[in-house]
């Protein structure tokens, strides 16, 4: 069998797979956040916790609660990798440095897990476990938890209350991602991942040299890394090191892990809202973009652009050769298209072009699918653009799902289109500005600006993955990409919850001849073209300076 | 009904992420690694391999120099694709090198240059996995071209007939998994070890 048949097989192995499990997993997602009873270990929680599950709370308590878990997450996360030599199981390893351990703290916290260190000789095991893998699950949690007030936002009428966020969060966790997480390691135990509690053994290789074979608990780590679109590898080869992708099936399975819980989202929308045909419209949209990006990085990487790519006779440089041409790109379109970052190919060894449709990927906002929670919540948003935007043209007030879009509804959702490009934009042009943040750059030229922009784009997306030659380990890089990070998931976090809140104000429109169709072919072309034309506008010209001038010199 | 006081939500908040801490940090890892250990000890505690006298001499998934104390490769044994952290399993990772990077392209063509002379071939004879560092640093495979050029070398430096060496390859060679995930590769350790096995 040719190669590229067989990619494109175990492309169509991962759609049936997608295809066959969203359906259960988006009905019981919605049951999830709908289901009015709670389980004997969640009311242990809810005590131990001290809350009250049965209390609704107001948009601003709701925001409030979900701040408050990320500012104490990231304050306990940057006091464990502080004192991780006290603690046992540090494996001997050393403080982590102020700086980067700000910027661990807040990548994890935010979802985005980008790594300015290398965990095999910066993380103990303890503060992977306790610390970094802990995040993997609150933070997943928390995007579900701001999604489920979205979409009760446009359920709700005449009400000032979102739910519970302590029940979204803790829910999210006992029935959604910890089962789900324990299935995966299983899995991957078996396929070779190594999970265990060692500090790793010194050998001595066939030829008479010396190898640090490293241990850890790398597999439960890598099962939530991947299910909760987080993306920070217990090493710093991530997802290609051998100890967390040992063959091309494990690897193919964490692809699908990063994508399940997203493309099942749409399902849970639609079963919220009543109207499976929302969802299905949505669906339709992401799994479009989807297509349309793993279609060009494929045919990019292929084709081989670059000097030395063509020197070398293939794009293999920064590539295992068990997964192959067809299997890395998909990895990579899959990981920039959720707010993952796990990678199992070097980014910045992508072809030009390829690197230019990982970086796409993530400027569109990560919204085909995205991220857990945050891919639906930022494509329900830009709905509502598409929404309005359709409502210009005939001249009608805009609304969706029997909600009016007004000038507050629209000043929020502006503001929520507005921030990421504006975080990614402005801090690129400070490090390029600035002699620090020129120092840190690899490779020269086009290709250097491209390694900039693609670190912020990743930090303001929450994205993480990295073009890795980029010194970002420095006390600018680490400041100012954790300042990206924060306000890229925080921003619009708080513009999402008050959206919601001013939705579930309202009551329902009741749908008239004039009402604009939102479940139809017509409203998914238009959301698809407001996705691509927003972004495409907002980037194009910081992507004509990087990746496409080198990619068409 | 909760308070608006703020500093309610932060005390919860703590006692939210001690629970965690303890339930998924502690409680999950430990469980998940009782687990493994039982369902697949060997894998689990990183697939390690060892000689026919039983000193382990790595693993089997991670890939490893086959060069003297001087870096030179030792032709008596198949070698690994370059790695960019030369097989340091303390610092895995690849070159970071871009795809018009001129230290890229010179690397490259030093590197097509020495394995054609190395292995007598000629240099279009070369696969490109021979002249790339992998992603990892720690690729454990080749493609079976690379260890195709390498079999006429091995053979006479062990002064073995070529048909063994072959025998060998491709008892080492892994297919697609399911015949189309991935890509086949040649797992250059167990092909090396079952060398000193077998042939001497």
């Amino acid at each position: 069998m040719s190669g590229a048949a067989a990619g494109w097989l175990q492309v169509g192995l991962l759609v049936v797979a997608l295809a066959v499990v969203h359906k259960p997993l988006g009905d019981w997602t919605a049951r999830v956040f709908t289901s009015p009873a709670h389980w004997r270990a969640e009311k242990l929680v809810y005590r131990a916790v001290g809350v009250d599950p049965g209390s609704d709370q107001r948009w601003p308590v709701y925001l409030r609660s979900v701040l408050a878990v990320s500012v104490v997450g990231v304050l306990l996360l940057y006091l464990l990798q502080r004192v991780q030599g006290l603690l046992p199981l540090d494996n001997g390893m050393a403080p982590v440095e102020p700086s980067s351990a700000w910027n661990t703290a807040v990548s994890f916290v935010t979802n985005t897990n980008w790594q300015g260190y290398a965990g095999e000789s910066t993380m103990g095991h303890l503060v992977q476990m306790a610390g970094l893998a802990v995040q993997n699950f609150v933070s997943a949690a928390v995007g579900l938890a701001v999604l489920a007030a979205l979409v009760r936002g446009f359920v709700r009428q005449g009400t000032d209350r979102l739910g519970n966020a302590w029940v979204d969060i803790t829910r999210s966790i006992t029935r959604l991602l910890l089962p789900l997480a324990v299935v995966a390691t299983v899995v991957m135990v078996l396929g070779g991942v190594v999970q265990n509690l060692h500090s790793g053994t010194d050998v001595t290789t066939l030829a008479g040299g010396s190898q640090f074979v490293p241990g850890g608990p790398v597999a439960s780590q890598e099962a939530i890394k991947e299910l909760g679109t987080n993306g920070g590898g217990f090493f710093n080869a991530n997802s290609a090191h051998p100890f967390e992708g040992p063959t091309a099936w494990v690897s193919l399975f964490q692809v699908f892990l990063l994508l399940v819980i997203p493309f099942s989202l749409p399902r849970t929308f639609g079963r919220m809202v009543g109207d499976r045909k929302q969802g299905f419209a949505i669906l339709g949209v992401m799994a479009t973009l989807a297509t349309i990006s793993l279609t060009l990085m494929t045919v990019f990487q292929a084709r081989a652009g670059g000097a030395a790519t063509q020197l070398a006779g293939g794009a293999l440089e920064g590539q295992e050769v068990r997964f192959g041409g067809p299997l890395s790109s998909l990895f990579a379109t899959a990981t920039t298209l959720t707010s993952t970052g796990a990678i199992n190919t070097q980014h910045d060894s992508l072809t030009p072009l390829g690197g230019m449709v990982a970086l796409f990927n993530m400027m569109l906002g990560e919204v085909a699918p995205g991220g857990v929670g945050s891919g639906l919540y930022g494509m329900l948003v830009l709905a509502v653009v598409a929404v309005f935007v359709a409502g210009l043209m005939v001249g009608r007030t805009p609304e969706y799902l029997g909600k009016k879009l007004g000038r507050r509804e629209m000043t929020l959702a502006s503001l929520y289109i507005l921030t990421t490009p504006t975080i990614v934009l402005v801090g690129t042009a400070v490090a390029i500005g600035t002699a620090a943040g020129r120092a840190g750059m690899l490779n020269d030229g086009p290709h250097g600006l491209t390694e900039v922009l693609y670190a912020f784009t990743s930090a303001g997306n929450n994205n993480g993955s990295a073009f890795g030659g980029l010194s970002a380990d420095t006390t600018f890089y680490n400041t100012a990409l954790g300042l990206a990070m924060a306000l890229g998931r925080f921003v619009p976090i708080v513009l999402v919850v008050a959206l919601a809140g001013r939705l579930a104000e309202q009551g329902r429109t009741p749908v008239t001849a004039g009402t604009f169709p939102t479940h139809r072919p017509l409203f998914a072309g238009l959301l698809t073209a407001v996705v691509l034309v927003v972004v495409g506008l907002t980037y194009f010209p910081v992507l004509a300076l990087g990746p496409l001038a080198e990619g068409l010199s | 009904m909760p308070s608006p006081r703020p500093g309610r939500q932060l005390v919860a908040a703590v006692r939210a992420l001690l629970v965690a801490t303890v339930v998924l940090g502690v409680g999950y890892p430990l469980a998940m690694t009782g687990i493994a250990q039982v369902i697949a000890p060997s894998a689990a505690d990183g697939s390690l391999v060892s000689t026919a006298d039983g000193t382990v001499v790595g693993s089997s998934l991670l890939g490893q120099g086959f060069v003297d104390a001087d870096g030179a490769p030792l032709p008596q044994y198949f070698q690994s694709r370059p790695s960019a952290s030369d097989w340091d399993g303390r610092a895995s990772g690849g070159s970071n090198l871009g795809p018009n990077s001129a230290e890229l392209a010179d690397t490259v063509a030093q590197r097509r240059t020495a394995v054609a002379a190395f292995n007598g071939v000629p240099e279009a004879d070369v696969p490109a996995d021979a002249v790339t560092a992998s992603a990892s640093g720690l690729d454990p495979g080749i493609s079976p071209a690379y260890a195709a050029i390498q079999v006429a070398r091995v053979s006479r430096e062990r002064g073995v007939p070529e048909a063994e060496v072959q025998q060998l390859v491709a008892a080492a060679t892994t297919g697609r998994d399911l015949g189309f995930i991935g890509a086949p590769y040649v797992d250059v350790l167990e092909l090396n070890l079952a060398l000193d096995r077998e042939l001497g």
